[in-house]
């Protein structure tokens, strides 16, 4: 993963430079294309999902995230900074109780976690977390 | 069949009927994410597990799609209503075609 | 490659003003309990001959809660799949005699207390001895197995299996009698500086621990929580296998896992945490 880091940081800094301008993570415009894919372009609502994530990643290979909406049929997770947007999709089943789901997550620099849930009503929820994270040490 | 790869789940041993329990799953499996290269700079191809389903007595219960921005070792927590005693069956799909699966009882009580 | 003398100072001077200029991070003052029933202790007074600390602190303090909440549960320790993964190989026979681990310790709760004082003389042997070494010499002559590779797969989650049943007692490794002159070699290097970096051991984990290296909370550098879960790499790492990493670090040419000089570093960098709990195998950045 090491090589990943360092090698995605060093196309990261050209892109960085673009992001900074915009004020957007580099691969913002993917999540917004594959948040529309998903939703159909529909608007999403906000305050029936939460997300949750630190909001420093001690390492960015193993970032704890927990998405919990209340009455959802999926939650589809995104990272706006990684690579490829897509990190999961949770879809409940008959016997899911609280509609909610924790996992562990490689983010490649900082950006935002975007939880998207469908609701039963066909609508869909949205909540957007920032993570900044950090190189340690010596690289060692 | 990727090698070394080895669930692990906790599920409570009972539960009342009707009663909401929490689930937690963790499967050894390196996650390979298709963005790495090798020593001499080709692509190590993707390799991920690509699905997560868990039923309860053949009815649903979570039912995940995988990217390779899960980590390695995927964990997952998540809870299930317990309708009646029966088993809660695991299952991961790997990128080569394998299928891992864990079983777990519970009983009413 | 020779650098010029005055850009290796620059270097190194610029390394030391980063770790100077960050800012002094103490240690958290969290509690450590895993699963509601092993009590760490994760703070004591200094070994008398840790002289230039008053106290010493495991390297679980200096973590962000995520982390630390990683290692409070067997379940969501990431580690503890491989501690399972090794349970399932104590009981296998392997090797020319047929014989297991567990034919002659039997349950793996026989060896409480043995990762605590490791590692430690071995009078037979004549030789100061690491856990790894003295399941490698158990492999070839209880089992007539081959030895496993010092920092592979195998030997790691053995010593995390081994480690696992120490858990919350002090570490406790002798330092006098026949382990003396190692002792001091350890000593001799952990404060010797190396590398184009010129760093040693003290410069980060006794001058300054607590500060931020870049984003790193540099913590003391103690090993009672080894073989750690790196979040790093996603994998249990070994004693050697981190020891080698800090030295190629220095940007130096690093020891060879298993080698006296480490054996000895070892030894010294215990002895540091002696008071501490075994805590292995813990959770770590």
């Amino acid at each position: 993963m090491e090589l990943t880091r360092r090698k995605l940081l060093a196309i990261g800094a050209s892109t960085f430079a673009i992001a900074s301008i915009t004020g957007a993570s580099a691969y913002a415009s993917l999540t917004d294309d594959a948040i529309a894919a998903l939703t159909g372009g529909a608007e999403a609502g906000e305050g029936a999902i939460t997300i949750t994530a630190p909001e420093i990643a001690e390492n960015g290979n193993t970032v704890p995230v927990a998405v919990d909406a209340p009455g959802a049929v999926a939650i589809t997770l995104f990272a706006d900074g990684n690579p490829t947007p897509g990190v999961a999709t949770f879809k409940f089943g008959p016997l899911s109780a609280s509609r909610s789901a924790a996992t562990r997550i490689r983010l490649a620099t900082t950006q935002n976690v975007v939880a998207v849930a469908k609701m039963e009503d066909g609508s869909f929820q949205m909540a957007k977390a920032n993570v900044k994270v950090t190189i340690g040490g010596c690289g060692g | 069949m990727a090698s070394g790869v080895k669930p692990r789940v906790k599920v409570p041993k009972t539960a009342a009927a009707g009663e909401t329990i929490t689930i937690k799953t963790l499967i050894s499996h390196k996650m390979e994410s298709g963005q790495r290269k090798d020593s001499d700079g080709n692509p190590i191809p993707r390799s991920i597990i690509n699905r997560f389903t868990t039923d309860f007595n053949g009815e649903n219960v979570v039912d995940v799609a995988l990217e390779p921005a899960i980590s390695t070792n995927p964990y997952f927590q998540f809870d299930a209503v317990v309708p009646e005693a029966g088993d809660f069956k695991f299952t991961w799909y790997d990128d080569d075609g394998s299928v891992y699966e864990e079983t777990k009882s519970i009983k009413i009580g | 490659m020779n650098r010029p003398q005055t850009l290796t100072r620059a270097i190194a001077f610029a390394a030391a003003a980063c770790v100077a200029a960050g800012a002094n991070a103490e240690p958290d003052t969290d509690q450590l309990v895993v699963n509601e029933e092993i009590e760490m202790i994760t703070e004591a007074a200094a070994p008398a001959h840790t002289e230039n600390l008053s106290t010493v602190y495991s390297g679980w303090r200096f973590r962000a809660d995520e982390t630390q909440a990683l290692q409070m549960d067997d379940f969501e320790n990431p580690a503890m799949i491989f501690v399972e993964a090794a349970a399932e190989v104590w009981n296998t026979a392997d090797g020319t005699k047929g014989n297991s681990c567990a034919s002659c310790h039997e349950d793996v709760e026989s060896l409480r207390g043995v990762r605590a004082v490791y590692p430690k003389w071995n009078e037979a042997a004549g030789e100061v001895r690491t856990l790894e070494m003295q399941i490698n010499d158990c492999r070839e002559n209880q089992m007539g197995a081959d030895k496993w590779k010092y920092t592979g797969g195998d030997m790691t989650n053995m010593t995390a299996l081994i480690s696992s049943v120490s858990r919350g007692m002090p570490v406790n490794v002798a330092i006098d009698g026949p382990a003396q002159s190692m002792w001091e070699q350890g000593k001799e290097l952990y404060y010797t500086r190396t590398g184009q970096l010129e760093l040693s051991c003290a410069n980060c984990h006794e001058d300054s621990y607590g500060m931020m290296i870049r984003a790193d909370h540099l913590s003391q550098g103690q090993i009672n929580g080894f073989p750690t879960y790196r979040l790093k790499n996603t994998k249990l790492n070994s004693v050697h296998a981190r020891f080698k990493g800090c030295v190629r670090d220095t940007r130096a040419e690093t020891f060879k896992p298993g080698s006296a000089d480490f054996v000895a570093l070892e030894l010294y960098v215990a002895s540091r945490g002696n008071g501490l709990s075994v805590e292995g195998p813990s959770v770590r950045n």
